[in-house]
């Protein structure tokens, strides 16, 4: 279960979150949406720890993240996996090493179990054959699969994906969210995909957040969404930038 | 009104980045109790670092050591022997010359990478991304890059010695009317072997200044393509003036 309450942030005299609030529960798959520069990517870097806050807390299985010393906070975060915008695959190691990274430094596998573990987290993104590429080598959408075969390699808990589609064609962003989908529901992962694509907060989330203005506007689900009379919540879902909010 | 605070702002941010600087140096040294899980990357940026540094640092060194023994024979007045310039060209190059021109070719060619290096990681997230799979990115990352700089910059400037002193010996031999036997008596009869230690001390502190400011510099990059550049910029001038800095506090404790 995740939980975060009153959380402040601001950079540089920019108050990016101004006391947001809300709760996941196990399994759910929540969709975080809002405009850009809303505070999305933010609030999720706050609920595995590489942020801290002003003033808050945020909770992970019962454990308030932003208080834990570097060790504790390790662990929760080898519950975690963690999808990046761009992939954020590193650059001087192939797609296998790139996988096979925390497997070997935080797992007691054996090689061979690594070896494995990586080819078969390949296979789920469909990728197989591709250990031994370098990431400068991948297009666009495989980075994202090799960075969401990372995230699950180390069988986590909790996924959370930071724009998984966002630049991609149709066809890889209908691929991305069908793996979203299988991952959450296969393995009861407790997923939270930001992004401000709506194509995928509907394909994939059984719950959404919107912040607007550094707070949360809108938490329900996607048929309340839709029928949510909330000029900003309407503007953003419908693309309309005539209405004023 | 903005123009009477900005020095104010100024003096306060320097006070806030050399207390990151300490901050992120003392998490790097408490992170030794932890060595033997890195030493393999370490090993690899002592390569990095070390091994392939060794062509530039030869060739500057050679140079500077036949620039040295050219320029101290035309100093020299008539009632001063030849054969001095063995002496000038190996007390210069130990004292001096080696470990500083080390320092200076490495700073652009070592502290310039690891700046761009990690400027990069941390713009495209690749170090969130290690902290988010549990690893610690000072341990992981700058922990091994300084040990290595420590480890081979004393290494890189005996080559640079060498060299220097083969350059000076050359030069001398070859253009000037010094034999060998001359060049050797002069480089003897001054030599004192703690000019070379003093050598390896400053190649150590040099070792750490440079790849420790490119480790902050790079380690707290802001902005994209932009930020990285600036990173890497500091990390050069930085480390030039810290290294000259170095020179004459380490000159004036040890001499």
């Amino acid at each position: 279960m995740i939980k975060v309450r009153d959380l402040y942030k601001s950079f540089d005299g920019n108050k990016v979150l101004k006391g947001v609030n809300f709760s996941i529960e196990t399994g759910e798959a929540v969709a975080i949406i809002g405009k850009s520069g809303s505070g999305k990517s933010v609030l999720l870097k706050h609920i595995n720890g590489l942020l801290k806050p002003d003033s808050g807390e945020i909770w992970v299985d019962n454990k308030l993240v932003n208080t834990l010393s570097f060790r504790k906070l390790q662990n929760i975060r080898a519950k975690m996996g963690m999808v990046f915008q761009a992939g954020a695959l590193f650059d001087s190691l192939t797609v296998g090493e790139n996988i096979g990274l925390a497997l070997r430094r935080l797992t007691k596998l054996r090689e061979n179990e690594v070896l494995e573990r990586v080819q078969s987290s390949l296979i789920d993104v469909d990728l197989q054959g591709t250990e031994n590429l370098m990431p400068a080598e991948l297009s666009g959408g495989m980075k994202k699969r090799v960075g969401i075969a990372r995230a699950i390699a180390i069988k986590p808990d909790f996924l959370l994906y930071d724009e998984p589609t966002t630049g991609l064609d149709p066809v890889m962003t209908d691929i991305i969210n069908r793996l979203i989908v299988k991952f959450q529901k296969i393995n009861s992962i407790t997923s939270i995909i930001v992004t401000h694509e709506m194509r995928t907060v509907f394909d994939v989330s059984n719950r959404i957040i919107m912040l607007h203005n550094g707070k949360v506007q809108f938490d329900g689900t996607s048929e309340e969404i839709k029928n949510c009379n909330d000029l900003a919540v309407r503007q953003f879902i419908t693309g309309d930038s005539s209405l004023v909010c | 009104m903005q123009l009477l605070f900005s020095p104010i702002i100024a003096i306060i941010s320097f006070f806030e980045g050399i207390g990151r600087y300490v901050l992120l140096m003392t998490s790097m040294f408490r992170s030794f109790n932890r060595w033997h899980k890195y030493i393999s990357y370490s090993i690899d940026q002592m390569i990095i670092i070390g091994v392939k540094s060794i062509p530039i640092i030869i060739l500057t060194a050679f140079f500077s050591g036949m620039v040295t023994s050219v320029q101290s024979s035309y100093q020299f007045s008539s009632w001063i022997p030849d054969w001095y310039v063995g002496s000038v060209v190996g007390e210069s190059v130990l004292l001096e010359l080696g470990p500083m021109i080390t320092g200076l070719v490495l700073t652009g060619r070592v502290g310039a990478t690891i700046a761009a290096e990690l400027g990069t990681m941390r713009v495209t997230e690749q170090i969130d991304a290690l902290e988010s799979l549990s690893f610690d990115p000072v341990v992981f990352l700058i922990f091994p890059r300084i040990v290595a700089g420590i480890v081979m910059f004393p290494i890189l400037v005996i080559v640079a010695d060498f060299f220097g002193i083969f350059g000076g010996w050359f030069t001398a031999s070859y253009t000037m009317d010094v034999t060998s036997f001359e060049f050797f008596k002069g480089f003897r009869t001054w030599f004192h072997p703690w000019d070379a230690w003093f050598g390896l001390i400053k190649a150590v502190s040099f070792g750490f200044a440079i790849t420790s400011i490119a480790c902050y510099y790079g380690y707290f990059t802001k902005g994209g393509a932009e930020g990285v550049g600036k990173a890497t910029t500091l990390t050069v001038v930085i480390s030039c003036v810290t290294i000259v800095f170095l020179d004459y506090v380490l000159a004036v404790m040890f001499l």
